[in-house]
């Protein structure tokens, strides 16, 4: 058995973890698998574009400086975060609309929190605590009702919102400076000392990122998921506890929209329970952008970073240059649709490839 | 009367061919107006691939088709009913929420500017009703609140609207009360004496005796045999169906049955089966014979406990077994799925993943895999199963058909399991990979491990074999030693009505 194969072939199949566990050692075939195979080759495409465009204006060249990485990087941590559990959603071939909205209700939960007196770290938790009921509610809800998680989390959606607006009496809760002080800095773009480079915020989610692609890849939970994504009738054939992997996904996709509450706050300084309108489609598009297929089964955590910090390229490059906030939505819009449809393509020629 | 004139419906020579499989060669077939026509044939036969060639879902390789005497050549199912073609089939195709009116006239509506002219409708609606015999169908009744019958019979009317001239039904009574039959055969008669030419596909010969006027028989691809069904004896017709001698492709393993491992008590499921019951021993082979939709995969997906069980008991091991897949593997029962893309395996997901999935304990600590470990192993099960493959972490969607019910079988083997359920394990397989799989089957009967071998292929059933059970509409309805069964035998059981034991009249759900 343990004949050394000839040279392993990637190929379209391939998955980046696959990848990577085949390939530990430094080729530069694996630098060329990721940036043709996954977004992290768009990714760089569209810095380099906005760098050059940059580069030719007047006053210009400010794109390409450690500066505008550290802004970039902020922006792309407060997406990537939700992000993350959202990969797991769909790799288990879910959705969840209502992660914007548990976002913006575990700020706000946060927030009321550090008003009435509770030290960060309990506000914190009271944070990541209503994010992961917020999961394991959406879980429970599609297991039990077998209503498509479409439709159950377009429903919880505004319940959050609902909840939170009662909470904050329908005004975003400001609690004072000090009461939050540790976390002050948290989403800071330029921290201090500057040896940090980045904000304690990104950090933290980079070892998410890596966290979740271990658990994914090395973990039987993972494996689970992925089957379930698959193929939910062969995960029932083989006696994995559907309901169970079911719920559990959509709790660990609460949690990390709780931890995402924490960076809106940090970065706000205040729980809006309207701060997450419009944010689940962000996130979903990161993970799409980044290869997710919302048919389940595949997507990955480096395509869904990707995905996050393609958007946020785009923010920021266009602030940059001047261009306008709608020219902004525009170009997301048609990477989104991009991004699917030679994701579709491939796929079909892989059909055919068989 | 009608004798001398020329056949409303002519297939001349045709084959079809899907990849390795020649599904028909040179198939000729025609029907004059006011005939019905048998056709006949086992599962595979190639009945089903020449009623979608007549109804526009394949196209022929070679040979011809004319429809009173125009040449036809359907590019789709819509441009068959334009030339007078319908086809009625097992599923019923209507909208369930549409009215018998709208539902019969769906994509023939009359309309001006876009607008419904229901006045105009109706009278043709009428008249296809009253022509069936069935006037007494409310238009306006939504097809949801029918009978299967009744809807049935929308699904008739809306070809009579469409001027079909040539109606072909694919088994059209096995989701119908004995009551239904006979207002079906009656309505089939009235189309008859209309001067419609009519194809009637069934598996059950009693009905094709009742019913048709000449029959034709397919085997392999070819026609068996055809003629006038008067005089002829049910037991030629069978014969010609089953075809000659079991080939030597069969290859054996040497294996004695011990005690009773597994006891199936009168299991009853939603629909199917029907108070089934079996006992398999250690180290037998046990094979279901019966037609498509007998309740075979029925049987063995309530035995696993992934269909639903209504009444009965599984013993396994004279211990009570709970009706969850969980349950199931825990008592060392295995499952092959028949369905190797839509439910046996993860199509996307790697070798590795689908032949461990159903037992990934080995490799786990603290629910942390040892991937290094589990390739391994896998790797050992791919080597003696021969399956072909770059690497364990290849997808199975690039494999073959073989190489991925050899994975299926190797997830079963991997977990152990002591009962193996076998739904089709060789269909879609080619010759070479059938035969390992027999060869496999016998190795597993000889290890002390007991076997349910579900197949609609006679051959393979009784040459594996130590038993042999028979199903129909439900009911295990023989079990005999592969010894005391032949083709013919076992064909005439598996068509064989049982009204006896009733249960017939109720409603079948949708």
């Amino acid at each position: 058995m343990n004949d050394r194969r000839p040279e392993p072939q990637f190929d379209d199949s391939d998955t980046i973890g696959s990848v990577l566990a085949k390939k530990w050692r430094y080729d530069w075939r694996v630098t060329v698998w990721l940036f043709t195979k996954t977004a992290l080759g768009p990714l760089f495409i569209v810095w380099a574009l906005f760098a050059v465009l940059d580069a030719f204006q007047q006053y210009g060249g400010s794109f390409a400086q450690i500066r505008s990485f550290q802004l970039i990087v902020v922006h792309t941590a407060a997406v990537a975060v939700p992000a993350f559990g959202m990969t797991i959603i769909i790799i288990a071939g879910g959705i969840d609309l209502s992660v914007g909205a548990a976002m913006a209700l575990s700020a706000t939960v946060g927030a009321w929190g550090f008003l009435h007196g509770h030290s960060p770290t309990e506000a914190v938790c009271l944070c990541l605590a209503t994010g992961l009921a917020a999961g394991i509610l959406n879980g429970s809800l599609i297991s039990s009702l077998r209503v498509v998680p479409f439709i159950v989390t377009l429903g919880t959606m505004m319940i959050f919102q609902g909840a939170g607006r009662w909470l904050a009496a329908d005004t975003p809760i400001r609690p004072p400076l000090a009461s939050f002080a540790p976390l002050a800095d948290f989403q800071a773009p330029f921290p201090t000392p500057a040896w940090h480079i980045f904000s304690p915020g990104v950090w933290i989610m980079l070892l998410l990122a890596v966290a979740v692609s271990l658990v994914l890849r090395y973990t039987v939970f993972g494996r689970y998921v992925f089957a379930l994504g698959s193929n939910e009738a062969t995960a029932r054939l083989c006696g994995i506890n559907v309901p169970l992997v079911r719920i559990s996904v959509y709790a660990l996709g609460g949690l990390f929209a709780g931890v995402a509450g924490v960076y809106q706050f940090a970065t706000l300084y205040q729980g809006n329970p309207m701060g997450g309108v419009g944010k689940e489609l962000r996130i979903i598009a990161a993970v799409v952008v980044g290869g997710g297929s919302l048919s389940g089964g595949r997507g990955s955590v480096l395509g869904t970073l990707s995905g996050a910090a393609i958007m946020a390229v785009i923010d920021h490059g266009c602030t940059t240059l001047g261009i306008g906030d709608m020219y902004q939505d525009i170009l997301i819009g048609a990477i989104i649709v991009a991004a699917v449809a030679v994701d579709q393509y491939r796929q079909r020629k892989m059909a055919a490839a068989v | 009367m009608t004798d001398s004139a020329a056949p409303l419906l002519v297939m001349h020579d045709i084959s079809k061919r899907f990849g390795a499989t020649q599904a028909l060669s040179g198939v000729s077939f025609s029907v004059r107006a006011g005939e019905i026509m048998a056709l006949v044939g086992e599962n595979g036969a190639g009945k089903s691939t020449l009623m979608k060639i007549l109804s526009g879902a394949h196209r022929p390789d070679a040979g011809s088709i004319h429809v009173a005497g125009r040449s036809y050549a359907p590019g789709s199912p819509q441009q068959a009913r334009d030339a007078g073609v319908a086809m009625i089939y097992q599923e019923l195709n209507l909208a369930p929420d549409l009215s018998v009116e709208d539902n019969i006239m769906l994509g023939r509506e009359a309309s001006r500017l876009g607008w419904l002219l229901r006045r105009e409708q109706r009278p043709r609606v009428q008249q296809a009703l009253d022509l069936l015999g069935h006037g007494e169908l409310r238009p306006d009744a939504p097809v949801r609140s029918l009978s299967v019958g009744a809807q049935q019979l929308v699904e008739i009317a809306r070809a009579l609207v469409h001027d079909a001239k040539v109606i072909a039904f694919d088994e059209p009574t096995s989701s119908l009360t004995r009551q239904d039959v006979e207002h079906l055969f009656k309505v089939i008669r009235r189309l008859r004496e209309t001067g419609r030419a009519i194809v009637y596909i069934s598996h059950f010969l009693e009905e094709v005796r009742q019913l048709c006027d000449n029959y034709t028989v397919l085997r392999d691809g070819r026609v068996a045999g055809a003629g006038s069904l008067a005089g002829v004896p049910e037991s030629a017709i069978v014969a010609l169906m089953v075809g000659r001698s079991v080939e030597e492709l069969f290859p054996t393993v040497p294996h004695a049955p011990g005690d009773v491992l597994l006891s199936v008590d009168r299991l009853s499921g939603r629909r199917f089966p029907v108070a089934a019951s079996l006992e398999l021993r250690r180290g037998e082979i046990l094979g279901v014979f019966g037609l498509v939709g007998a309740g075979r995969t029925e049987l063995i997906r309530s035995i696993f406990g992934l269909d639903p069980v209504k009444s009965g008991q599984v013993r396994v091991a004279a211990k009570l077994l709970a009706a969850s897949p969980r349950a199931a593997i825990a008592a060392g029962l295995g499952i092959v799925s028949e369905d190797r893309k839509g439910e046996g395996l993860a199509q996307s997901r790697s070798i590795a993943d689908n032949l461990t999935y159903s037992r990934l304990k080995p490799y786990s600590t603290l629910g942390w895999l040892r991937l290094g470990e589990r390739r391994a192993i896998v790797e050992s099960w791919m080597s003696r199963l021969h399956v072909k493959a770059r690497s364990a972490e290849q997808e199975i969607a690039a494999l073959s058909g073989g190489n991925q019910q050899k994975v299926a079988l190797a997830r079963v083997l991997h977990q152990d399991a002591q009962v193996l359920l076998l739904d089709e394990p060789t269909r879609g397989i080619d010759v070479g990979t059938k035969a390992e799989i027999y060869r496999l089957i016998g190795q597993l009967a000889a290890e002390g491990r007991s076997v349910i071998f579900v197949s609609s292929y006679c051959h393979e059933l009784l040459a594996v074999c130590d038993r042999i059970a028979v199903m129909s509409r439900g009911r295990v309805t023989a079990v005999r030693d592969a010894s005391n069964w032949n083709e013919h035998s076992i064909m005439e059981a598996a068509i064989a009505v049982d009204d006896s034991a009733g249960g017939g009249n109720e409603r079948p759900s949708a």
